[in-house]
């Protein structure tokens, strides 16, 4: 279970977020959405300690992991995670097969005669196959995005966070990722965090959804119950993606 | 007038004294990591080669002819002096193992290899590469920097060593076609007066200098910002920083060498 209590991040004066709390239960696929700069992608790298949050707690199966600064602390709890990155950051000089196998490497005993049959079977998860020798500027977007999931999926993490996993991508390679998101807790039960501007997304995926506005959470609900929210700013985000009550 | 000049230098200053604060702490995160974790040996060896290796070619053109020019100028200036070229091969060793050879070698590594390692680190920043590094069970400095350090480390002495001989065989060139001094002449008067200690002083340097180069060169590039024009940014500046701080670590590390007596 992860747990987030009153986390407060600012860069140079400017206050990101302000006064965040959430527990996120295990097997959940828990959704934060809102405007773009918001501070949602802060939100995600607080809670892995990319981003060192200024106040407040992130517990991570009951260790806070917001102000060590025990490399090795971190390094185990980070061993529970997988990371989808917005632009998928993949490794450039190496190939598909090297930087799905990455990960086996620094967080798993297994040998390294089983790399490409373990990364075989990722890749057939997310839907690719006969592209291990690849390297990534010969991938296309939708085609990153997956092998990106396939690493973070790779040394098999208690939990995904996915930073804005649709953006950038066509309607169809969306669906695609929105299957993946949804076939990814239901396969292996893992617990996820989605962060996305795409509140059609969240709806459809999300076992919760959360609003993160003015540096806090204004709403946090099951997606039916979400739909129906009177908060002002969850109704205007909405409306703006035309996305209203009817 | 007077408080924008106050705010501008106090600004620079302290800028300088966070960059400083930061680098040391990359330091100290390299000792960490050097000696508590299993040690990348197929990536130092991948990193000398880059760093190296492909250095090479730079290396030997810079070297050979920096030789070459050496034993024409001094070889016309002994003809005007003492109407005979003296003392070439003296000079030429002595200028090149002490001086030129470590200098001159540093500033290419700078210029080729350190412009790669920044280009490569910043490029993985500003792609968000770095933090994939920590997501994936490692981190920059163990996975990045101690295999470039380690690799600066041991290809510039190296590099050095070799831009030493080649120099003195430009000179010995030189000497030979165009101003008639035999070969063994050439080498008996660097057998005669120059000393193991004179090679050690060059040698020592470059030790400095490629700790320096990889320090400026990978906190460049982990500290980059703004994407592809960021990239360009501190590139040019790592290079320039590095180039500028051998010329003063040159005159420093001289200074205290001499003064112990190497």
């Amino acid at each position: 279970m992860i747990e987030i209590k009153g986390l407060t991040k600012a860069f140079g004066g400017h206050s990101v977020l302000k006064n965040v709390s959430a527990e996120i239960k295990e097997g959940e696929l828990f959704s934060v959405i809102g405007p773009s700069g918001i501070g949602k992608s802060t939100f995600i790298k607080c809670i892995i300690r990319l981003l060192r949050p200024d106040g407040g707690q992130v517990i991570v199966d009951g260790q806070d992991i917001a102000s060590t600064t025990s490399e090795f602390t971190l390094a185990r709890v980070r061993r529970s995670f997988g990371y989808l990155f917005q632009e998928g950051a993949l490794f450039d000089s190496l190939t598909v097969l090297e930087n799905v196998a990455f990960g086996l490497k620094y967080l798993t005993d297994i040998p390294k005669g089983e790399y490409p049959r373990i990364v075989k079977e990722k890749l057939a998860l997310v839907g690719l196959e006969g592209v291990e020798n690849l390297k990534p500027a010969e991938l296309s977007v939708g085609m990153k995005k997956r092998v990106s999931l396939a690493r973070s999926i790779a040394a098999e993490p208690k939990y995904i966070l996915y930073d804005e996993p649709t953006t950038g991508l066509d309607p169809v390679t969306t669906g695609m990722v929105k299957d993946l998101i949804t076939d990814m807790r239901a396969k292996l039960g893992i617990t996820s965090v989605v962060v996305t501007h795409d509140v059609r997304l969240a709806l459809e995926i999300s076992s919760r959804v959360a609003m993160l506005y003015g540096g806090e959470f204004v709403e946090v609900a099951e997606p039916d119950v979400f739909r129906r929210s009177e908060n002002k700013a969850v109704r205007e985000f909405m409306e703006i993606s035309h996305l209203s009550r009817k | 007038m007077r408080s924008y000049l106050t705010e501008k230098v106090g600004h620079q200053f302290l800028g300088l004294a966070e960059a400083m604060g930061a680098a040391a702490l990359m330091l100290k995160s390299v000792v960490f990591w050097l000696f508590f974790a299993k040690f990348e040996a197929a990536e130092a060896v991948k990193q000398a080669v880059k760093i190296g290796v492909n250095s090479l070619t730079v290396t030997i053109l810079t070297s050979f002819f920096t030789g070459m020019v050496l034993a024409l100028q001094m070889g016309h200036s002994m003809n005007n002096l003492f109407n005979e070229p003296m003392y070439i091969g003296t000079m030429v060793a002595f200028t090149m193992l002490k001086e030129l050879g470590p200098v001159l070698t540093s500033i290419v590594v700078a210029g080729r290899a350190g412009a790669v390692v920044t280009a490569e680190i910043g490029t993985m920043k500003v792609t968000e590469q770095i933090d994939a590094l920590y997501t994936l069970g490692t981190n920059p400095t163990r996975h990045l920097l101690v295999p470039r350090y380690i690799a600066f480390m041991i290809t510039l002495p190296l590099l050095t060593v070799f831009a030493d001989f080649l120099g003195v065989l430009g000179g010995c060139l030189v000497g030979t076609v165009k101003l008639g001094v035999s070969p063994s002449v050439y080498m008996d008067d660097i057998y005669t007066y120059l000393q193991i200690s004179d090679f050690m002083h060059g040698f020592l340097k470059t030790f400095f200098f490629a700790f320096m180069i990889a320090t400026v060169s990978c906190y460049k590039g982990l500290n980059t910002k703004g994407g592809a024009e960021g990239v360009g940014k501190s590139t040019t500046e790592a290079v320039v920083i590095s180039m500028v701080l051998v010329m003063v670590m040159d005159y420093f590390i001289s200074s205290l060498l001499v003064a112990v007596g190497v």
